[in-house]
């Protein structure tokens, strides 16, 4: 009797574990085959085409591909140095007292939803950009702000992690060597942890790309590309939760998930090199 | 200026840098929180838990009708997520350990709960409302529920794997089956940090919007039939913060504050089940 328990048991976690990898080719299938008919209709051209037309059944994605790549950029040349200045801060500056309580803070940050950043950044960032920069103060800049803070917390946090993997005991032979503290990140930690650095930079260029609440707000779904970052733009994320919901022909539902499927295999593709190449995770015994 | 002088410099230049850094990054996050605390404080009292949504310039609409939905979606997200990452989680670390398949299976979760959560609410819309022709609080927690599962499945791993195997060995050899052992024995010993994990997923799914925008989609009265449209604290935090309605902005600011404070609780007690581990 316990041997047959002990068999369904068994072969019941195997099963259900069997249905998480089916469950995200599913996901793929699923959002291949509801794209066909965009993919049959505009091929390739969906990906180079610059003219997003609802109303005459024309859709072209490359402004939202545009949108998500430079709102992206934008949020990581500005998150970037903050967050390795922060884990510097956090990991070789910071007092003993300040450091757990910090870094706890910045944790929980991570943990504030997206949704709350996008309405700051709605009703208290958009009238600054507005005032210094004219027009209505939506934009491209806005989104790529507001992305940066966003990610920062998570960047900071992740950042930090892989600098704190440094043993202290070579932190500790440079310093009595009479090394100054930059002398130890540049020399030691930033050597000894480049690999995880880099992958939690790009993990977190992956989670902004598909981030969709706290740009939503601040972008304008706007189809047109404009040199002029000021303008209100439109990204992969903000064309889906405005149009989604709307959407009132079978071509126009296909193409937004032809979108889908776009970001899916993008970010896919992003954390994956993150994961493989540069976070190799570590088991546990 | 000699070599040493150059580098006591150039070190005191980059600690002033980062140090600045660390200060504008919370500055900024410190601006969000006061904001968030200062209007949601503001816009909160005790009809907007009695009172369900009503139309901009009413006075007595509240967020009952949000609240309960957020309820609902989350209860069964959790209900039908938490069993099978756990289990899934338990096949990983006890039967399928180093094995090439338990491997694949980690990277691809992995993945998952780093994916845009936007693309999980299309696919649902694709599996579910379509077909169903609605939308409907099912779709919802259905979406939230793809998403808790990688975030529970990798806690309940790593945390079974934390169980010194002399444990395991020791009820082996009382001549316990496996189900027995890892039931009565590795999940006891794991509890803490399985909680842990149910806490942290159940915060993650919480805050999430972009799912809910077409499954559960928004209903601005009370329902508790969950295949109809229903609200949720996020979705109403959207809706509301884009209207022009001052009213319905005020009230985007108290749910926006209560979600945060819920959030902030789980994950503080997450934590504290951690600590009270590592300090037995």
């Amino acid at each position: 009797m316990n041997n047959f328990i002990d068999k369904v048991f068994a072969h019941s976690t195997k099963i259900i574990a069997l249905v998480v990898l089916l469950l995200v080719a599913w996901i793929f299938v699923v959002l291949f085959e509801h794209s066909l008919e965009s993919i049959k209709a505009f091929g390739f051209s969906f990906i180079v085409d610059t003219k997003w037309a609802p109303n005459l059944e024309k859709f072209g994605a490359f402004p939202a591909i545009y949108g998500s790549v430079i709102s992206t950029f934008l949020a990581m040349i500005m998150a970037v140095p903050v967050s390795i200045g922060i884990a510097i801060f956090l990991s070789e500056i910071a007092h003993v007292k300040l450091k757990t309580p910090a870094g706890i803070s910045i944790e929980l940050l991570a943990a504030i939803p997206s949704v709350i950043y996008g309405m700051w950044g709605l009703f208290y960032f958009v009238p600054i950009i507005r005032d210094i920069f004219g027009g209505i103060g939506i934009s491209m800049l806005t989104a790529g702000i507001v992305l940066s803070i966003m990610i920062l917390p998570f960047m900071a946090a992740v950042t930090r992690d892989a600098m704190n993997t440094t043993p202290d005991i070579l932190k500790e032979s440079a310093y009595a060597l009479g090394g100054t503290k930059w002398d130890v990140v540049k020399d030691i930690i930033i050597p000894y942890a480049k690999a995880g650095i880099i992958g939690s930079f790009i993990l977190a260029l992956g989670r902004a790309i598909g981030e969709t609440m706290a740009v939503t707000f601040v972008m304008g779904n706007v189809h047109k590309i404009s040199a002029d970052l000021t303008q209100p733009a439109t990204s992969i994320p903000v064309t889906l939760a405005n149009e989604f919901a709307e959407a009132d022909s079978t071509l126009y539902y296909s193409s937004l998930f032809e979108l889908s499927l776009l970001l899916l295999v993008i970010s896919f593709s992003i954390i994956s090199i993150a994961k493989f190449y540069f976070l190799r995770r570590k088991r546990i015994a | 200026m000699t070599h040493t002088q150059k580098r006591i410099l150039i070190n005191n230049i980059v600690m002033v840098l980062s140090t600045l850094s660390a200060i504008i990054g919370i500055c900024f996050l410190l601006w969000i929180l006061s904001v968030l605390v200062a209007n949601g404080l503001d816009a909160i009292s005790a009809t907007i838990f009695m009172q369900e949504g009503a139309p901009p310039g009413n006075i007595n609409g509240g967020l009952k009708h949000a609240l309960i939905g957020q309820l609902i979606i989350v209860s069964y997200a959790t209900l039908f997520g938490v069993p099978f990452g756990i289990l899934a989680g338990t096949y990983l670390s006890e039967y399928g350990q180093k094995s090439k398949l338990a491997e694949i299976i980690r990277d691809i979760s992995d993945i998952m709960m780093s994916a845009p959560s936007i693309v999980i609410g299309a696919f649902v819309y694709a599996i579910v409302v379509a077909p169903m022709g609605h939308f409907s609080g099912w779709a919802g927690s259905i979406a939230l529920t793809i998403i808790m599962i990688p975030i529970i499945l990798r806690t309940t791993d790593d945390m079974l794997q934390l169980v010194p195997s002399t444990l395991r060995e020791a009820a082996f050899a009382l001549g316990a089956p496996k189900y027995k052992v890892i039931i009565q024995v590795v999940y006891r010993g794991a509890k803490a940090g399985i909680l842990t994990g149910i806490l942290l997923g159940v915060a993650r799914v919480a805050g999430e919007t972009a799912p809910l925008l077409f499954t559960s989609f928004n209903n601005n009265f009370l329902n508790t039939n969950m295949s109809e449209p229903m609200a949720s604290l996020t979705v109403t935090i959207y809706n509301y913060a884009t209207s022009p309605y001052e009213d319905w902005q005020k009230l985007g600011w108290a749910a926006a504050f209560i979600l945060s404070m819920f959030i902030l609780t789980l994950n503080i007690l997450g934590r504290l089940f951690l600590l009270k581990k590592k300090g037995k």
